[in-house]
């Protein structure tokens, strides 16, 4: 593949979008991870949602 | 039918695991074919040489910045109106992709530019307004991190989104209103494309893979930012407990 004499500049915007486009992935994942990471520690720590817990007897489920 | 149905954080959560894979597949097919199709197949164009390559990535990332301001004010919008938490979610998890597309917008723009027409920048309508559109979507994350209570910091991002929105109409025609350097709309416009079908094609496949790319990246991004919030209601709750 020849690009002629634009070659640099074609390349360079290439490289830039995948980059952009990688940071922007890279962003995602890593986010996921963390928030993952994040509600599993609390949940060993017993903090969970009200509605995650345990009734006690003679409470009924809401409809 | 019943959206609100659709709009609940829990069904979102359990919906968007099963399409995201799919989304996921679908995108990085596209991307690959496109990127196929814009370096090896499309013919060099006759005024530009092989700077026109440049178009395929450029484009589509220019059309994505003003369509995801649009997801953004549409979303800020529902926000207002029906108060509900998800299109909050939506819009503020739309925001820091937007900034990226508009970015690349940018700097490819630059990129050609600086070939096509002798200068890296110039202060005219259409690279000023999507300046300004990348300093709206800057300015719009500043505020979501600014404000502790997510509540307060969508509703003042809603209000900010939706005053900036006045920006997409000057994007979109300011080739025509003012004298730009910016050549005039060349793909949609009435009367069909100027371009010619051999670097149409690559440039459609290579649209749809970017707007392929937002939906995958905007429903991950939504997905986490949910599970923030749920941390930080623990953690609240927690706090209340002690």
């Amino acid at each position: 593949m020849d690009l002629g004499p634009h070659a640099g500049f074609i390349i360079a915007a290439y490289v830039t979008a995948i980059a952009v486009v990688g940071l922007l992935i890279a962003w995602v994942v890593g986010d996921y991870f963390a928030q993952k990471r994040a509600l599993a520690d609390l949940e060993r720590r017993g903090i969970t949602r009200r509605s995650a817990e345990p009734r006690p007897s003679g409470v009924k489920e809401p409809a | 039918m019943d959206l609100h149905r659709f709009a609940n954080p829990a069904r979102f959560m359990r919906l968007s695991a099963a399409i995201l894979p799919w989304c996921g597949a679908a995108t990085a097919t596209l991307i690959a074919v496109g990127l196929y199709l814009a370096l090896f197949v499309a013919p060099p164009d006759y005024q530009q040489g092989e700077a026109v390559r440049i178009m395929y990535v450029h484009v589509p990332a220019a059309a994505m910045s003003s369509v995801v301001y649009g997801v953004l004010a549409l979303a800020s919008a529902i926000a207002i109106i029906w108060r509900h938490p998800l299109a909050d979610i939506a819009a503020q998890s739309a925001a820091p992709i937007g900034a990226a597309f508009t970015l690349l917008c940018l700097v490819t723009g630059s990129l050609w530019g600086v070939k096509m027409w002798g200068t890296w920048w110039v202060w005219d309508a259409r690279l000023t307004s999507v300046l300004v559109l990348f300093l709206m979507y800057l300015g719009l994350i500043a505020l979501w991190r600014t404000i502790d209570d997510p509540a307060r910091a969508g509703r003042a991002a809603a209000i900010l989104t939706l005053v900036g929105a006045v920006n997409l109409p000057v994007i979109r025609f300011s080739v025509d209103w003012w004298n730009t350097l910016h050549q005039p709309a060349s793909v949609f416009r009435m009367g069909g494309p100027t371009i010619d079908v051999s670097l149409l094609i690559p440039l459609f496949v290579m649209g749809i893979a970017f707007t392929l790319l937002f939906l995958t990246l905007h429903l991950a991004a939504m997905r986490n930012e949910i599970m923030r919030r749920r941390v930080r209601t623990l953690l609240l709750t927690q706090a209340e407990r002690a």
